[in-house]
C-alpha cells in the first residue's frame, strides 16, 4: 500500500477509488436514476446482449450519466433481440429492440443523455409485476 | 476501475455471522467463479443493516434487492436467478406482514423508512476490512481538513456549536468536554474510546466496530489534534472478538497507509491507537472505573472530580468519548456543524442509534432522528406488538433507566424528554413489553443484574441493592406488604442519594420508574395476591373447574407432588398447598377444565 503523505494525495487517492462504490450508492437513489434493462435470457444473450449491456455501462460511465444497469429475463420479444427498457424516473417505461452494441452507443447518446427517440420501439402492452 | 456490473453485499455483523453468513459468502463467491462471473460479480462481507430479525441478509445492487433469512443452500438460486436471468428469487425477498405482498426494495420496508442513518452510515454499505472502501466514502478527508485548517479551537467551537451530546449515556455536551481537555496543560495527554458497552441488550457500539471501524479511528485522532494528544486507547470488552478482530485489520491498515501513525499527512501531528481489553464487567464502563481497569487497577470507580479530563489515564488528562459519539464526528466535520444542528431537537441534535428488542415484530438496530416519537419507533419501524398483542411500556436506559408508558407515545424522544417522563436515553436500548409482562418482575430482573455488577466499593449500591432485590422478590413470591413498597421507595432515593458513582445513583430507577407507573400491578401483588400479568409463578394458582371436569384422573397421575385428589368419574381438586405450580396438569388436562387464575 503506497503512503499518503498530503492532502493532496488523499484526495487523488479518493478518486481513484470513488467509482468503486458508485454502483452501491446508485443503490441508495434507485427512484431517480435512469434504469436501464437488458434482457438477457438464451435469445437475448445470443443475439448479443451481453456485449449490448457492456457497452451501455461504458457510455454511461463516459458521459457521466447516472444510470442503473440491470439485466433482466426475457421480456417476450425474441424476435426483436437484443431489447433494452429504459425507464425515466417519472416516466413510462421505453422498450428498444434490435440493439446492436453500435446502436447501445446511440441509445446512450440519444435518449439517455437527451430525449431523442431512436428507430425500433417497442410499443409496451404489457403491465409490469412488480418488479 | 472495476467492471463490476453486480454488487453482493453479506451481512457480516455478529448476528447474522451467527448465522452462518460466513458460508453464504463463501458460497456466493465460488458460484461467481464458477459461472465465470468473477469480472462481473463483487461479493463483499459488510457490516450490520440493522435488520436482526430477519437476518442473515443479502443485498444485491445496483438495484437494491433485499434478500432475507438466507441459507447458504440458497446461493444457487440467487447467482442463476438473479444475476443470470434478471429475476428476483420471490421467496426470499421481505413479506409485508400486513398486506402480505412481497417488498423488493429495503427502501420500501417500514423498518428503514423513518431511518436516518449518520453515526451508522457506512454499516452494511462498505466493506470495512478494506480501507480503500472507507477512503471511497470521504474516509480520513475530515481528519485531513482538520489538519490543514490547523487550528484545534475552531474544530472544537465547531463541534460545540454542532450539540453533539455524549452517545453514552450522560448527554455532556461533546464540544466542551474537548474543551475541557484541551485547556489542561500536560506533557502527554490521551483519548480514550469507550467501547465496554455494558447495557444488557445494547450492541449499537459493536456493530459501528464492527462494520465501519476507521470512523471510529477517524475521530480519535481528530480528537487527538482538538486536545493535544498523540495517544488513543479503545476499551473493548473481550467477548467482543469479530470487533477487536476487525479494529486491528483497521488499525493495521491506517498504519500502513500514512493515516494514522507519524506525522500524518505530512504534518509535525503523530498520532496512535491501541487496544486495552475488559472483562466484561458493567462498572468498568464508567469512565472512572474504566480508566483504573486500563491501569491494571481494580475496575472500581473514584469520586469525581478530578474528572478525566484534568487527572484521567496515568493521572494526565484524558478525553473519553463513546464508540457512536465518535462515530459522528467525520461527518459532522465535512458536512459542517450546521447541518448536523438542523436535524433533532432544540437541544438534542443528531440522531441516536437504538437496539430494538423484546415483544416487537422488527427486533434490530435503529439510527433514528431526535425527536421522533415512541409510537413511530414501535409501530412504524418496529412493526408493532408481536402477536398482536396490546402494549404495556417501552424500557430505556438500561439498567439505569425507567419504563414509559402509553402516555408517553407521542412524546418526541430526546434526552431531557426521557428524563422528565422518568427514564433515560442511556446508550440506546429499548426493550418493548406488552400485557404479559410484568412489570415488578421486570425491576426484579435490572436490579438482579445490578446487584452482580456492582462494585462493591461504596455501601448504598452495594448493600442497598440487595435489599431492594430481596424485597422485590418477597413481593413477586406473594409475601410482600404495604410497608414494603413504602420501603422499596425510601430505599431507592436514599441509595441514589448517596451512591459513590452512576451505577448507584441510577440502578433505583427501574424500581422507582415501575412504581410510578404501574402502582396498582404493584398493589395487585401485594394485597390481592395476584399477578395480573401471569408471570409470578408464586402468584400462579391452578384451579380444577367442577363442572368442566370428567374425574378422567390424567391430572392427578402426571401431578408430581400428588397436589391432585379426586374419586374418578368425579370432579378433582388440587390442593393449593402443596401445589408447586408446575403446569403440568394443565398441559394434559383434555377438558379445558383447569384454569390460571
Ligand atoms: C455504571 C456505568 C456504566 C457505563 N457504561 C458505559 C458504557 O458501556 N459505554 C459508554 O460509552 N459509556 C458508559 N458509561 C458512561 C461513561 O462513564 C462516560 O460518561 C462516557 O463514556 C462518556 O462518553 P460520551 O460523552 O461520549 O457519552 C457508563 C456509566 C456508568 C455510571
Amino acid at each position: 500500500m503506497d503512503k499518503i503523505k498530503s492532502l493532496a494525495d488523499l484526495k487523488k487517492k479518493r478518486e481513484e477509488l470513488q467509482s468503486a462504490l458508485t454502483l452501491r450508492e446508485q443503490g441508495e437513489n434507485t427512484e431517480n436514476l435512469i434504469q436501464v434493462r437488458v434482457a438477457m435470457a438464451t435469445c437475448g444473450i445470443a443475439s448479443g446482449a451481453k456485449q449490448v449491456m457492456e457497452v451501455i455501462i461504458n457510455e454511461c460511465n463516459k458521459r457521466g450519466i447516472q444510470a442503473v444497469v440491470t439485466q433482466t429475463g426475457c421480456m417476450g420479444y425474441c424476435y426483436a433481440e437484443p431489447t433494452v427498457e429504459v425507464t425515466k424516473p417519472g416516466s413510462e417505461p421505453v422498450v428498444f429492440g434490435y440493439i446492436t452494441p453500435v446502436k447501445a452507443e446511440e441509445l446512450v447518446a440519444k435518449y439517455l443523455a437527451g430525449n431523442e427517440m431512436l428507430d425500433g420501439v417497442i410499443p409496451v402492452n404489457y403491465e409490469k409485476v412488480n418488479q | 476501475m472495476s467492471n463490476f456490473k453486480y454488487h453482493i453485499l453479506i451481512c457480516g455483523g455478529t448476528g447474522c455471522h451467527a448465522s452462518q453468513s460466513d458460508q453464504i459468502k463463501n458460497n456466493l463467491a465460488q458460484l461467481v467463479v464458477e459461472k465465470g462471473l468473477a469480472d462481473e460479480v463483487q461479493v463483499v462481507v459488510t457490516g450490520c443493516f440493522g435488520f436482526c430479525e430477519k437476518g442473515p441478509i443479502v443485498k444485491m445492487l445496483p438495484d437494491n434487492t433485499f434478500y432475507t433469512q438466507v441459507k447458504p443452500e440458497d446461493c444457487r438460486e440467487i447467482i442463476e436467478e438473479h444475476i443470470i436471468k434478471g429475476r428476483k428469487v420471490e421467496r426470499l425477498l421481505y413479506q409485508n406482514p400486513e398486506t402480505k405482498e412481497h417488498v423488493s426494495d429495503s427502501k420500501h420496508m417500514g423498518f428503514y423508512k423513518k431511518q436516518l442513518r449518520i453515526a451508522l452510515r457506512n454499516c452494511g454499505f462498505i466493506n470495512p476490512e478494506n480501507i480503500d472502501e472507507y477512503f471511497a466514502r470521504d474516509g480520513y478527508a475530515a481528519l485531513a481538513s482538520v489538519l490543514e485548517q490547523n487550528n484545534p479551537q475552531a474544530t472544537i467551537e465547531a463541534i460545540k456549536k454542532s450539540g453533539l451530546r455524549g452517545r453514552g449515556g450522560g448527554g455532556f455536551s461533546t464540544g466542551l468536554k474537548w474543551e475541557l481537555a484541551s485547556k489542561n496543560p500536560a506533557d502527554q495527554k490521551y483519548v480514550v474510546c469507550n467501547a465496554d458497552e455494558g447495557d444488557p441488550g445494547a450492541f449499537m457500539d459493536r456493530s459501528i466496530l464492527e462494520g465501519d471501524p476507521h470512523t471510529v479511528l477517524e475521530a480519535m485522532a481528530i480528537n487527538g489534534f482538538c486536545i493535544g494528544a498523540t495517544k488513543g486507547l479503545i476499551y473493548i470488552r473481550a467477548e467482543y472478538p469479530l470487533a477487536i478482530e476487525r479494529l486491528k485489520i483497521a488499525i493495521a491498515q491506517a498504519m500502513e497507509t500514512g493515516v494514522l501513525g507519524n506525522n500524518i499527512f505530512g504534518t509535525d501531528f503523530s498520532f496512535h491507537i491501541e487496544l486495552r481489553y475488559g472483562a466484561g464487567a458493567f462498572v468498568c464502563g464508567e469512565e472512572t472505573a474504566l480508566i483504573h481497569s486500563m491501569e491494571g487497577e481494580r475496575g472500581e470507580p473514584t469520586f469525581k472530580p478530578p474528572f478525566p479530563a484534568q487527572e484521567g489515564y496515568l493521572k494526565k488528562p484524558t478525553n473519553v468519548n463513546n464508540v457512536e459519539t465518535f462515530a459522528n464526528i467525520p461527518v459532522i466535520i465535512l458536512k459542517g456543524w450546521e447541518w448536523f444542528s438542523s436535524i433533532g431537537t432544540e437541544k438534542s441534535k443528531g440522531t441516536k442509534v437504538f437496539a430494538l428488542a423484546g415483544k416487537i415484530n422488527n427486533v434490530g438496530l435503529i439510527e433514528v432522528p431526535m425527536g421522533i416519537t415512541l409510537r413511530e419507533v414501535i409501530y412504524e419501524i418496529g412493526g408493532g406488538i408481536k402477536d398482536g398483542k396490546k402494549f404495556k411500556a417501552v424500557q430505556t436506559g438500561g439498567p439505569s433507566g425507567g419504563c414509559l408508558t402509553e402516555k408517553f407515545l407521542d412524546t418526541p424522544i430526546d434526552y431531557d424528554n426521557l428524563i422528565a417522563a422518568g427514564s433515560m436515553m442511556g446508550s440506546g436500548g429499548m426493550i418493548v413489553m406488552d400485557e404479559d409482562d410484568c412489570m415488578v418482575s421486570v425491576a426484579k430482573f435490572y436490579l438482579d443484574f445490578t446487584v452482580e455488577e456492582s462494585c462493591g466499593k461504596c455501601a448504598p449500591c452495594r448493600i442497598g441493592n440487595k435489599r431492594l432485590f430481596e424485597i422485590l422478590e418477597k413481593i413477586t413470591e406473594g409475601k410482600g406488604t404495604m410497608e414494603d413498597l413504602e420501603n422499596l421507595s425510601n430505599l431507592s432515593k436514599v441509595i441514589k442519594d448517596t451512591a459513590l458513582c452512576g451505577l448507584g445513583q441510577t440502578s433505583p430507577n427501574p424500581v422507582l420508574s415501575t412504581l410510578d407507573n404501574f402502582w396498582e400491578e404493584y398493589v395487585a401483588h401485594v394485597t390481592d395476591k395476584k399477578c395480573p400479568a401471569g408471570q409470578c409463578k408464586a402468584l400462579k394458582q391452578y384451579v380444577i373447574e367442577p363442572d368442566a371436569c370428567i374425574g378422567c384422573t390424567a391430572c392427578a397421575r402426571v401431578c408430581p407432588v400428588g397436589a391432585i385428589k379426586g374419586e374418578k368419574k368425579m370432579a378433582h381438586e388440587i390442593n393449593q398447598e402443596t401445589c408447586i405450580k408446575c403446569g403440568a396438569c394443565y398441559e394434559k388436562c383434555k377438558f379445558n377444565a383447569i384454569f390460571i387464575k
